[in-house]
């Protein structure tokens, strides 16, 4: 009896994260969507956001939220590889058990100090360099690119670990190299986990909001260089919500429901791939 | 003529290369520490830590800001612990397989790749505005729950799973029904584990800018109760930053935050650590 109810209250209880789930998607999406058809998708698809004047184009944000998350991934990818290879092949399990705790650190320190740093280290050293206002695509894309750098390292190290011994073994036996069995027999085996931890890497990009505020300089405009000001949408929401109201508030709530859906699509891919194992 | 590298060359490139690139990795977070300790430990005084914010923050200390962070992670924990561990006590010990596995652990996975910002919508139209609690530790706390709870339920299923079967076939061997078992042996030698989630879970909470400063506000106040504004530690350095209000405050502000998370970190490494030595 004691059992019976045990499990009944204890699965009520599971469905917590899925009803959190099911919440968020409806109340974003019921403050969000309706605006959308109200003032139609040409309208939102436009660059002209002026929110209190029934202007609701999101154009911009939409290219620069790519624009930074496609420059996080060209800075991300590589060097979280990079950081998958050393650790999970080249090194002693000495260095893996201090280096892994370490980049797992970098996940821990909090976007306002990764975006305090781009103000007063990166943006500075871009204006200094390259001329321009300093906050830019480029100085978002380097930041969001460190920051996504312990998804992409802790995910494709387990997908690396996770190939067969016998895999090194037989390329080891054919005579090929280290570097040789890393490109041609363990990134093609560990390759759904590889993409799975940049897909989610990808999320990270996107969603993040305060250190991109702090130093893409949000600007209203689709950059046409990497040294321009750029906006996000995630920059929008944060920037304008706390004085927004009626349908401006409704049109925070439609990027929201836009971010949101992109989310969720690149979090169901993810998952299928890291699934199907 | 053409001209190829051998494939002992290519190694010492590659290994060169590889290297080189996890090196930098490494040293830009030391760079990120070191900078903001070296420019804030300064200052950390008894003061800056236990006077009131005044001036904005551009005068006094950063008291008020230090409650509102442990009021708002605390009632975060106390909703998030109970609903995490749960979930994941159901999913090790009463499902094998099936929908309801896949659907509550889809829930757990979309869950923790949804950004801050959205947490901060939802907060906002949800707990701040629906249900009327206003900008709040309530409100906060109750966004940062839902955060959290992933962290809390992934990491408790792992530390329930590593408990080893025999554990429970001799618990029930000796008359225990399954949910002694459970709260008697299961849970007890899970706990490690479980507390590394919810460390982990702490440091994002205490980290977390997006989803507080919608729903907790950023009243410079000193918290009274659970309907009390509140600025937590990361929303006032975001708003010292940026607005430029003080920059020795922000530094001052940023160290308190990296030292917490660096005793965070070395706290959780070191208990899964002992918990890992255990059972693998």
């Amino acid at each position: 009896m004691k059992d019976k109810i045990a499990e009944k209250v204890l699965l009520i209880v599971a469905l917590s994260a899925i009803l959190s789930l099911v919440l968020i998607t409806f109340f974003i999406f019921q403050q969000g969507i309706p605006l959308i058809f109200k003032a139609g998708l040409g309208n939102f698809l436009s660059v002209k956001w002026a929110p209190t004047n029934a202007s609701f184009g999101i154009l911009s944000m939409i290219i620069g939220s790519l624009l930074v998350t496609v420059g996080a991934l060209a800075v991300g990818i590589p060097f979280g590889l990079a950081g998958a290879i050393f650790l999970a092949e080249f090194s002693s399990s000495t260095i893996q058990k201090t280096l892994k705790p370490i980049i797992e650190l970098l996940a821990g320190i909090p976007s306002v100090v990764f975006g305090f740093i781009g103000i007063v280290i990166l943006v500075p050293f871009i204006r200094n360099t390259f001329g321009g206002p300093g906050f830019s695509v480029l100085a978002a894309s380097i930041i969001l690119g460190i920051m996504i750098l312990p998804t992409i390292v802790s995910i494709s190290y387990d997908a690396l670990l996770a190939v067969p011994t016998s895999y090194r073994e037989g390329s080891y036996a054919l005579g090929a190299t280290k570097w040789q069995t890393v490109v041609m027999v363990l990134i093609p085996a560990a390759r759904s986990g590889i993409v799975a931890g940049i897909i989610l890497g990808m999320g990270r990009a996107i969603g993040e909001t305060m250190a991109v505020i702090m130093i893409a300089g949000n600007a209203l405009k689709i950059p046409g260089s990497i040294f321009d000001s750029v906006r996000t949408l995630t920059s929008t929401i944060a920037l304008e919500l706390g004085y927004a109201a009626g349908d401006h508030r409704a049109a925070l709530f439609a990027c929201g429901s836009i971010l949101f859906l992109i989310i969720i699509i690149l979090n169901i891919i993810a998952i299928r791939i890291t699934g199907r194992k | 003529m053409t001209f190829r590298i051998g494939p002992r060359t290519s190694q010492i490139i590659a290994y060169s290369i590889l290297l080189l690139m996890t090196a930098i990795m490494v040293v830009v977070l030391f760079f990120i520490i070191f900078y903001i300790l070296k420019n804030g430990l300064g200052q950390l005084t008894l003061e800056f830590l236990t006077d009131k914010t005044r001036e904005m923050g551009e005068e006094g200390g950063i008291l008020p800001s230090i409650l509102g962070t442990v009021f708002i992670t605390v009632f975060a924990l106390l909703i998030a612990t109970p609903l995490g561990v749960g979930s994941a006590v159901y999913l090790v010990e009463y499902t094998r397989g099936g929908l309801i596995r896949r659907i509550i652990s889809f829930g757990a996975d979309c869950l923790a790749g949804v950004p801050s910002i959205i947490f901060g919508l939802f907060g906002f139209i949800f707990f701040v505005i629906t249900m009327n609690f206003g900008w709040s530790i309530l409100s906060g706390g109750l966004t940062l729950a839902v955060m959290i709870l992933p962290t809390i339920i992934r990491t408790s299923e792992e530390a329930i799973k590593a408990v080893p079967h025999t554990y429970r076939e001799i618990s029930y061997s000796l008359g225990g029904g399954k949910l002694d078992t459970i709260v008697k042996i299961v849970l007890p030698t899970a706990l490690p584990g479980i507390l590394t989630g919810v460390i982990l879970g702490v440091g994002r909470a205490i980290g977390e800018t997006a989803a507080v400063i919608f729903t907790a506000g950023s009243s410079l106040g000193m918290p009274v109760s659970v309907f009390s504004s509140t600025r937590t530690l990361a929303v006032h350095f975001y708003i010292l930053a940026r607005e430029g209000i003080s920059m020795p405050k922000a530094y001052g502000t940023a160290a308190v935050l990296i030292i917490i998370i660096l005793a965070i970190n070395f706290v959780a490494y070191r208990m899964m650590h002992r918990f890992i030595a255990r059972y693998y």
